[in-house]
């Protein structure tokens, strides 16, 4: 039965059936047991929702220790080390620490709202890591229309962020709120923006279709990614840097800005409710990860030539972890901007530069992506960019200064 | 289901937002606490409230002997310690006219400029906190910091309270080896510096985020009763090291770094540059350093009995001006004593300096500020 459940072209030694086997089981044993067809489908997609969740559970308490341990050694301590070899439990510790604080609701907040927000917060975020394709065999759910499907449930944070920081009726928390508001709007357009051109050279928004055009080396040995065009480099880096600031990671932080508001929206969580809120931040930033790892980095495929036998979610998780690590160590290294600087630099700087990549990207498409291709669109995307350079650090940028001593 | 909204209700000021920031605040310093009145994010309002932490350190020296409140000066300002028993003697030894011996005023010189230096570095690591660098920079500070309370311990018992100066002296001589590990530290604080620079100023965040705020004239600095830091950040020479020597400061070379603006950027590199003068100060007076007595032979120090009269003597602490004023009837204990704690006079602005700007620039205002609330509410 085993054998029969795994069903796939590859060789069985592959293991990329490994990730489709609970679904693959479900769907067996409904047959088995003589289900209706539709009845079977439901099993299988549930299983398959299933598998995605519980990897992204263990995936995120394991992130909560790598967070603080990485934190720790850039910082020059050592983190966590009590609870466990090299405090592998403390993930554990924590959830029963939470789990039992006092949960603490304001006097005057909206009750019914504020449970809610918690609740909300983690579900878009779930729904959207359902439709990434993991491996060459794992795509938990494709939809032809998988894009459009993540950024539009994505949206959805926004409200139960705003939720929160309304619903806890209380001053720091509406501060974080509007703060998040203002940033998550202005930054969901360089975002969208740059996973257009993506679109564009692709002709689909099915995100397993984006990674099966990515195939294939250059040269023999350079993969054929988005990233390594000129238009999706810089695609590329105005979605990692809009991305940054869409799961209010550092130096975008603005809405929990610790060192201002407290904890923003969270202030007035306690308890269970406040780990939701962390692993919605998580599960956010799993799912951002790992959209911007299928529009540009290749999805599942192998970075180097011969190397296709490693199964291909390892591969998608290896470039998760590579990813998330320059979250963690940018956060650990940058301090947070204000307000108004970082609206002048989505407004002024990311989305002029994702607006360009369209142009760029149908040129590349229209010349055959070859030389030619080059040869036009790398002017294209550097030149405005050197004025819009020159034009910041004359009027924007700030200056190092040099100092007088007193003559005494 | 009525969704209120946190306003003022009932007046002309529906649209404003009245915070209280503090007195548990994460980046109040302790428990500080300014009342904020915001319009959006801009402060239209800015009233400071302290004494959270008062612990009538005046009265209770009025009530005790002189040597009895030298261990109070300590908790002061706490981050610097060994300076506030240097104001607190000095204050003392110039209103009995106790004299000094040339090897304990070597060691108060080269234990002031440790404490600089300590104040300072833990003032770069709680300023990039406050721009929400998350402890990066305070851990890296806080290493080096570290090594100089090691210092402090072996010297005199205590990594902060350290209560080591007396009339005429100092409580006990430098143990063996100790200035040679002091050379040590001194030789690897200028690669830290350079490090720590490297790491800040070429930080484009850090640069926007705190030039050109809470810059201040200089004239309202002067009518402020600014000192210190702060004061020199604006570009004016007042350093009572150079302006009113006190110990044997005249020996010594050293400049004094001027700022041009007075904004928080100027702030920090101040006292990047104060840093590296106290450096030299430090050479130069472990180079010197004699030999003899660490305390004046005829010192007294039980039953301690201080002439009619009064005296006010300042020195240049970490954060700036700091004083004591004390009053004689002959007894044994001070009819008055006061202290001019540099930190609590340095906020009197801080309303000025944030008003138009944003809460995420009055806590970084605050953070350049470097107040210690021990020092604030005494």
């Amino acid at each position: 039965m085993m054998l029969a459940a795994i069903q796939t072209d590859e060789s069985l030694w592959s293991l990329e059936w490994l990730p489709r086997l609970p679904q693959r089981l479900v769907e067996m044993l409904l047959h088995k047991l003589g289900a209706s067809e539709w009845f079977v489908d439901f099993g299988g997609l549930l299983a398959a929702a299933v598998t995605v969740v519980a990897v992204f559970l263990g995936a995120f308490a394991l992130l909560s220790l790598i967070e603080r341990k990485t934190l720790a050694r850039v910082q020059n301590r050592i983190g966590p080390n009590r609870a466990g070899w090299f405090g592998i439990l403390q993930p554990v510790a924590d959830g029963i620490k939470m789990l039992t604080k006092e949960d603490i609701v304001p006097a005057r907040a909206e009750k019914l709202l504020h449970l809610l927000a918690p609740i909300l917060i983690g579900l878009p975020a779930i729904l959207a890591l359902g439709v990434i394709p993991y491996g060459r065999e794992w795509t938990p759910v494709s939809l032809d229309l998988g894009l459009l499907f993540f950024f539009s449930i994505g949206a959805l944070t926004e409200v139960s962020v705003f939720m929160a920081g309304w619903a806890s009726g209380s001053k720091f928390p509406m501060l974080g709120a509007m703060r998040a508001i203002s940033q998550m709007v202005s930054y969901e357009l360089p975002l969208l923006l740059s996973a257009l051109g993506v679109v564009m050279v692709t002709g689909s928004l099915s995100l397993p279709e984006i990674v099966a055009r990515q195939e294939g080396y250059h040269l023999g040995f350079l993969p054929a990614w988005n990233l390594l065009t000129p238009w999706g480099l810089v695609g590329g880096l105005v979605f990692f840097i809009a991305a940054l600031a869409e799961s209010n990671r550092s130096p975008f932080d603005l809405p929990e800005g610790e060192s201002e508001i407290v904890a923003g929206h969270m202030t007035e969580y306690s308890g269970f409710k406040y780990a939701l809120f962390f692993m919605g931040e998580y599960l956010g930033l799993f799912a951002i990860s790992g959209l911007g790892i299928t529009l540009f980095l290749g999805g599942w495929q192998a970075p180097l030539p011969g190397l296709e036998f490693v199964p291909s979610w390892i591969w998608f998780f290896g470039k998760l972890a590579l990813v998330i690590f320059l979250f963690l160590w940018i956060r650990a290294t940058f301090p947070r901007l204000r307000i108004d600087q970082l609206m002048r630099f989505a407004w002024l700087c990311l989305i002029p530069m994702a607006l360009l990549t369209l142009p760029a990207a149908a040129i590349w498409h229209f010349t055959g992506r070859g030389f030619l291709s080059w040869v036009v669109t790398v002017p294209l995307l550097m030149i405005p960019w050197g004025i819009l350079t020159v034009i910041f650090n004359k009027r924007l940028a700030p200056a190092t200064r040099t100092y007088r001593f007193a003559d005494s | 289901m009525i969704c209120r909204a946190p306003t003022l209700e009932g007046s002309d000021e529906d649209q404003l937002l009245r915070v209280s920031l503090g007195p548990q605040h994460p980046s109040t310093h302790g428990v500080f606490r300014m009342n904020v009145v915001l319009d959006g994010e801009t402060v239209v309002r800015l009233k400071p409230v302290f004494g959270y932490l008062h612990r009538n350190h005046e009265k209770i020296a009025e009530g005790t002997s002189y040597l009895a409140s030298m261990p109070y000066t300590d908790r002061l300002d706490y981050i610097c310690p060994l300076s506030n028993n240097w104001a607190y003697a000095l204050a003392v030894e110039r209103l009995a006219g106790v004299e000094v011996p040339e090897r304990a005023e070597y060691m108060r010189v080269i234990l002031a400029e440790l404490t600089r230096l300590i104040n300072h570095t833990a003032f770069l690591g709680f300023i990039l906190g406050d721009m929400g660098a998350w402890g990066s920079a305070l851990m890296y500070a806080f290493r080096e910091r570290e090594k100089i309370l090691d210092l402090f311990e072996d010297l005199t018992g205590a990594r902060m309270m350290a209560n080591f100066m007396r009339f005429g002296g100092c409580r006990n001589d430098l143990p063996t080896g100790w200035a040679e590990r002091v050379s040590v530290i001194v030789n690897d604080y200028g690669p830290f510096l350079d490090e720590m620079e490297k790491f800040l100023v070429g930080n484009e965040i850090l640069l926007s985020r705190s030039q050109d705020v809470g810059q201040l004239p200089k004239e309202q600095l002067l009518n402020g009763g600014i000192t210190g830091p702060m004061l020199r950040a604006a570009g004016v020479n007042y350093d009572l090291r150079k302006a009113d020597p006190y110990g044997i400061y005249e020996r010594f070379e050293f400049r004094i770094p001027l700022g041009e603006k007075g904004d928080c950027y100027d702030r920090i590199m101040i006292r990047f540059l104060e840093m590296r003068e106290s450096l030299k100060i430090l050479r130069q007076a472990l180079a010197q350093l004699p030999e003899g007595d660490y305390i004046h032979p005829k010192a007294k120090l039980r039953n301690f009995k201080a002439p009619v009269g009064e005296v006010y003597s300042r020195i240049e602490g970490p954060k700036g001006e700091l004083g004591f004023y004390l009053i004689s009837d002959g007894a044994t204990n001070p009819y008055r004593y006061r202290v001019r704690p540099p930190s609590f006079v340095n906020l009197t602005l801080l309303e000025d300096m944030c008003l138009g700007l944003d809460l995420a620039d009055v806590i970084i205002i605050l953070g350049s500020i470097d107040i210690v609330l021990g020092e604030v509410d005494r």
